[in-house]
Formats: C-alpha cells, sequence, structure tokens
C-alpha cells in the first residue's frame, strides 16, 4: 500500500485501514485469549487453595516447648514463650528495627479480647529465600536462619543479617479458648 | 567464510539425490569448512561441548523413561534407577555427571574466548547466542537437580525461586504462579520436569544457530588476525575433527574417572535424604558451577542487591564486546590486560570458594578476627565487576600492545603461532 491510500481525497483515513486496523485488534484479542488459559494453567490450582487452612490446638504446647505445624506445605512455628524471652522482646526499642513491629502487635486478641503473649504464632520461613530458621539460636536467643545468616529475635523479628522483614504472622482467629484456626 | 561449493558428485546416484536434495553437498561443505590452522587445544572445547549435549539428551530421555515426577515418589525413582533398572547404575551418573562436565567445559569455552578476544568484531553476536546457550544450560541444570527430589533439590529450588519473591510489588504472586502453589511442592516438580525435558532442544535450537554464526563470520584463533589467504586455513575435516577426537578422547578419560569412581564427588550427601519441607540442611549450596554467583549473591546484606548483582554478573558478559575497546583482540599481545585477565580468573575461583563455605566463618587467618568469607567475596565481587567496568574499557585505550604478526601463515612457520 502506497502513502496516497493512507487518505481519500477529502484528507480522511479510508475504510480499507479502518478493516485493517479492526482485523489486527481482533486477532490480538484472539491470541490474548488463547494466551490467558495457557499462562493462567500454572498458578495454584483449585484443590491446592482448597487445603489452604488448618486447626492448631494450643494446649498442647508447654512452656519452653515449640510445635511446628505444616500449613501450605510450610511451617507454622507455635512456640510456647518463657517469661525472659517475653521481657527480652518487650525490652527492644521498636524504633531501632529494620521491620518496626511492637511485640503486642505480632499476636491475635483471643475471644475475651485479650493476647496471650506466651503463645507466639508465626510462619516459620525465613523472610530471605524461604529456609527454615533454627529456634533458639542466633544472636539474639530467638531463631537463627542456617542458609545465609539471618538473626531473629524471641519475637521472631529479623534483628541481624540479609533478611528484610520479619517472621511472617499468618492469618489465624481464636475458634476456642485453646484451639486457633490458621488461614 | 562460506564460500562457493567444494563438493563434486562422482555416482549416479549421488547426483541424482545432489540434484534434487543437496544434502550431502551441504554436509561436506559444512565440514570442509576453512579453519585458521593455528588453532591450538583450548579450541576443542566446542566439540567436546556439542558431545555433551548429546550424552546429555541421550542420557536424559532414556532416565524419563524410568523417572516418576511426583513428590512421593521421585526420590524412590531415582534410586530404583541405580540399583534395580539394567545399566541404571551407569545412565544415571552418567547424566548427573554429565551436567558437571558440560559446566567444566563451557566455562573453558568461555575462558578461551575471553583470552583471545573471541567476542570482538564482527564476532558479537557470536558471543551473545552463547551467552544465552550458558543461560539456558544454568536454567536447566537448576531444573534437573530438583528432579531427585532430595534436601538439596528441595531447598535449593526454594531458595532459587525465592530470588522472584525479591521483585517490589508483583514478586509474591509471581513466585506463587511460578510454582503452582503456596510453597515448593507437587505442581513444581511437574512443571520442572516437564520444562527440563524442553530446554536441551532449546540449547540444540541455539546451538544451531551458534555454529552457522561461526561458520559465518569463520573461527578466532590464538594471535587473533584474521586468514588472509588460503594458506591460513586448513579444512575442519580431517585436521580439527582429528585433533577435536584426540581432545574428546581425553576429556571422556576424566568424565569416566568420575562416572565410574567418583560418582558423587561432586553432589552433596544431602541430597540423599528425601526432601523435608519442615527441616533445612544446615549448610546449603549449590551445585559447584554455580558457586561463584551464590557467593556474589551473599556477599550483600540487602536482598533485592543481592539478586541484582548476580544477575548482572550474568548480564555483563552480553555486553562484553562493547566494553572492551581495544583493537588487537588476543591477549597475547596485551602484556598488561592479560595479567588482569589471570587475576579475573583467580577472583572467579576464589569467589567460587567463597561459595562453598558459610559467609560468617573465616577464610584467611589475619588480623585480630581474621577474615570472613563475606569480606573475601566482596572484595572478589568487586574485582569481578571492575575487570568489565572500568578495567576493560580504560586499557583498550590506554595500553601499548605487542606488534601482531602479519598473517597466520608467518606467524606459524616463525613459531609465534
Amino acid at each position: 500500500m502506497s502513502d496516497t491510500d493512507k487518505f481519500d481525497e477529502n484528507g480522511e483515513p479510508t475504510r480499507r485501514d479502518f478493516i485493517y486496523i479492526a482485523t489486527g485488534a481482533a486477532a490480538a484479542v484472539g491470541v490474548g485469549a488463547v494466551a490467558w488459559p495457557l499462562v493462567s494453567q500454572m498458578g495454584a490450582a483449585a484443590d491446592t487453595r482448597a487445603a489452604g487452612s488448618i486447626e492448631i490446638d494450643l494446649s498442647k504446647v508447654s512452656e519452653g516447648q515449640q510445635l511446628k505445624v505444616l500449613w501450605r506445605g510450610k511451617p507454622v512455628f507455635v512456640r510456647y514463650r518463657t517469661q525472659k524471652e517475653i521481657d527480652a522482646a518487650d525490652a527492644v526499642d521498636v524504633a531501632t528495627l529494620r521491620d518496626p513491629q511492637a511485640d503486642d502487635d505480632r499476636f491475635v486478641a483471643n475471644p475475651e479480647g485479650k493476647i496471650n503473649k506466651n503463645l507466639l504464632v508465626m510462619v516459620g520461613v525465613c523472610t530471605h529465600f524461604g529456609c527454615i530458621p533454627v529456634g533458639e539460636a542466633g544472636d539474639f536467643d530467638g531463631w537463627y536462619c542456617p542458609c545465609h545468616g539471618s538473626h531473629y529475635d524471641t519475637s521472631g523479628r529479623i534483628r541481624k543479617g540479609p533478611a528484610p522483614l520479619n517472621m511472617e504472622i499468618p492469618k489465624y482467629a481464636y475458634i476456642s479458648d485453646t484451639v486457633i484456626k490458621v488461614g | 567464510m562460506s564460500g562457493h561449493s567444494t563438493y563434486e558428485p562422482k555416482y549416479a546416484a549421488e547426483r541424482w539425490l545432489d540434484k534434487r536434495l543437496p544434502i550431502v553437498r551441504m554436509g561436506v561443505d559444512f565440514m570442509g569448512f576453512p579453519s585458521p590452522r593455528n588453532l591450538n587445544y583450548w579450541y576443542a572445547f566446542g566439540g567436546i561441548l556439542t558431545m555433551c549435549l548429546m550424552i546429555q539428551i541421550i542420557t536424559g530421555i532414556i532416565l524419563a523413561m524410568h523417572y516418576t515426577p511426583d513428590v512421593n515418589i521421585a526420590f524412590d525413582s531415582v534410586q530404583r534407577i541405580r540399583r534395580d533398572v539394567p545399566f541404571g547404575w551407569l545412565l544415571q551418573p552418567i547424566h548427573a555427571v554429565g551436567a558437571s562436565m558440560f559446566f567444566l567445559a563451557v566455562y573453558i569455552h568461555m575462558f578461551r574466548g575471553m583470552f583471545y578476544g573471541s567476542y570482538k568484531n564482527p564476532r558479537e553476536l557470536l558471543w551473545i547466542i552463547g551467552c544465552l546457550i550458558y543461560l539456558a544450560m544454568m536454567a536447566t541444570g537448576f531444573l534437573g537437580y530438583t528432579l531427585p527430589w532430595g534436601q538439596m533439590s528441595f531447598w535449593g529450588a526454594t531458595v532459587i525461586t525465592g530470588f522472584f519473591g525479591a521483585i517490589p510489588i508483583v514478586g509474591e504472586s509471581l513466585q506463587q504462579w511460578l510454582l503452582g502453589g503456596y510453597s515448593v511442592g507437587n505442581p513444581t516438580l511437574q512443571r520442572f520436569f516437564s520444562l527440563h525435558y524442553l530446554l536441551p532442544f532449546v540449547i540444540a535450537a541455539l546451538v544451531g544457530l551458534h555454529i552457522w554464526a561461526v561458520h559465518h563470520v569463520g573461527q578466532n584463533n590464538p594471535i587473533g588476525i584474521e586468514p588472509k589467504s588460503k594458506k591460513d586455513t586448513l579444512p575442519f575435516h580431517p585436521f580439527y575433527t582429528m585433533k577435536d577426537a584426540f581432545a574428546i578422547a581425553v576429556f571422556l578419560m576424566i568424565f569416566a574417572l568420575f562416572v565410574f569412581y567418583l560418582p558423587d564427588a561432586l553432589g552433596h550427601a544431602d541430597n540423599y535424604q528425601r526432601a523435608n519441607p519442615m527441616v533445612t540442611p544446615p549448610h546449603i549450596v549449590p551445585e559447584w558451577y554455580f558457586l561463584p554467583f551464590y557467593a556474589i549473591l551473599r556477599a550483600v546484606p540487602d536482598k533485592l542487591l543481592g539478586i541484582i548483582l548476580m544477575f548482572g554478573a550474568i548480564a555483563v558478559l552480553f555486553v562484553l564486546p562493547w566494553l572492551d575497546t581495544a583493537k588487537v583482540r588476543s591477549m597475547r599481545f596485551r602484556p598488561i590486560t592479560r595479567w588482569f585477565f589471570i587475576i579475573f580468573l583467580v577472583m572467579c575461583f576464589i569467589l567460587g570458594w567463597c561459595g562453598a563455605n558459610s559467609p560468617d566463618d573465616v577464610a584467611i587467618p589475619i588480623g585480630e578476627h581474621g577474615m570472613t568469607f563475606k569480606w573475601v567475596s566482596r572484595i572478589a565481587t568487586l574485582y569481578y565487576f571492575a575487570y568489565f567496568i572500568p578495567i576493560l574499557p580504560v586499557m583498550g585505550w590506554i595500553e601499548k600492545t605487542k606488534p601482531v604478526p602479519e598473517s597466520i601463515t608467518k606467524a606459524v612457520l616463525s613459531g609465534d603461532a
């Protein structure tokens, strides 16, 4: 098509140009519609998403113990903290933290509206590259990640090393005094 | 270099075929390709690499007949191959050791290219296709290492896919899309198997382009000057097919040493433990061929910056042809830059050494507390990038190079080639 074909005698685009563009646009939509399922199939399948919540009985954990429960393919730590560990977590100046968060903000209230600072529930996955930190270890006697050397305190907050964030507190709720539902 | 054809069909049947499908002509011209007469054994690695790819594809197709990509069966199916499948004890280690041998050869091939300036005009695209092959090899190697579903497989996959989670905003969704779930699991294993089977054929296609490009621009050579007359070249066959064959035989001896006597020397004992999402091995390290990049990743305390530097270390190779400003190709005639290159080579080994160790352990016992691997890898990382910018461009401008021989033939006859 030469340049002179692009406009009719009134200087307007021709009907043929319109048809070309409309055809091209329809083809692009078609390609997109075909590509979408090809890309989308790689996401989490319905059964994977359905297995997304679990219940944990907190009464099984006693002081100084840690329970590990598999949730969405990752471990959830339930740590019954000692008074010394709680005091250590409270003593930290929040402003000095890399990911500032007070210890109290890392808990979900029980049916009576109170938080139980003894029972820390968090996703036991290092926020660096997803390894499982080792408990009661590291410079802050909290958790230590063996992969790249991140140190977490007794509240699971990042204190030293390459990880950018505190260990995640999953979405959970008390369904009775001692049982929580995660996810 | 693709001159006119030298093929003359001798028999009626050959003439009949040549008129209809000149496939024999293509093969003959391909093998008779004029190559510089001064190629040394470092130039045999192209042939060695082609053989490595073939070994991996053949053994891989066989292993896929016996392997099951399912989180509950994968580990056992690999052990079954090694114990119960006829000659599985041989084929599985050939594939596993073969990956290491493939990377050994590709590293020598790349350093060879860097030393003799094989990436310079007009071979920039040849070099870039090579970099793409290297990238595809790394992806294939990583995917394949996940398949036996041992502890290192699982945690290697977790850490590497975690890189994508570090991308701002879209990172988490992207990571879940790649994994097919919230964490590395069965959907991940199945897609990794599928892609591990696909990528070698992508590599084969890229190798085709790589060889096409080298046939078009001609091979570089140790003195880095173009052949000027017919005397400067030899037909690839039989001269270099024989030379390559000898090099391949030597290479296969090293290969066989590992396969028969040290099949697990290049792997990790942790991978003989089943994948366990609840426990991370105390010391996770990638395969040896990724160690330098792993050291760069860990050299900085910031997650995203570490990833950017690691990918940058590979990306910089793609622009190498434009960073090296020197007119002279071969380091043989670059008295100062060649030392910078040798230091670069040493730094790559040092990075590998750092990658194999814990960042906070003492590497060199100097000073009051000693120097940790983290600091050694920081220095080596700095040099790695400094070699590309500013050392190469600046040396290209200021270095006084040694006189380059007039022709390949003259250099060969005077013993300088």
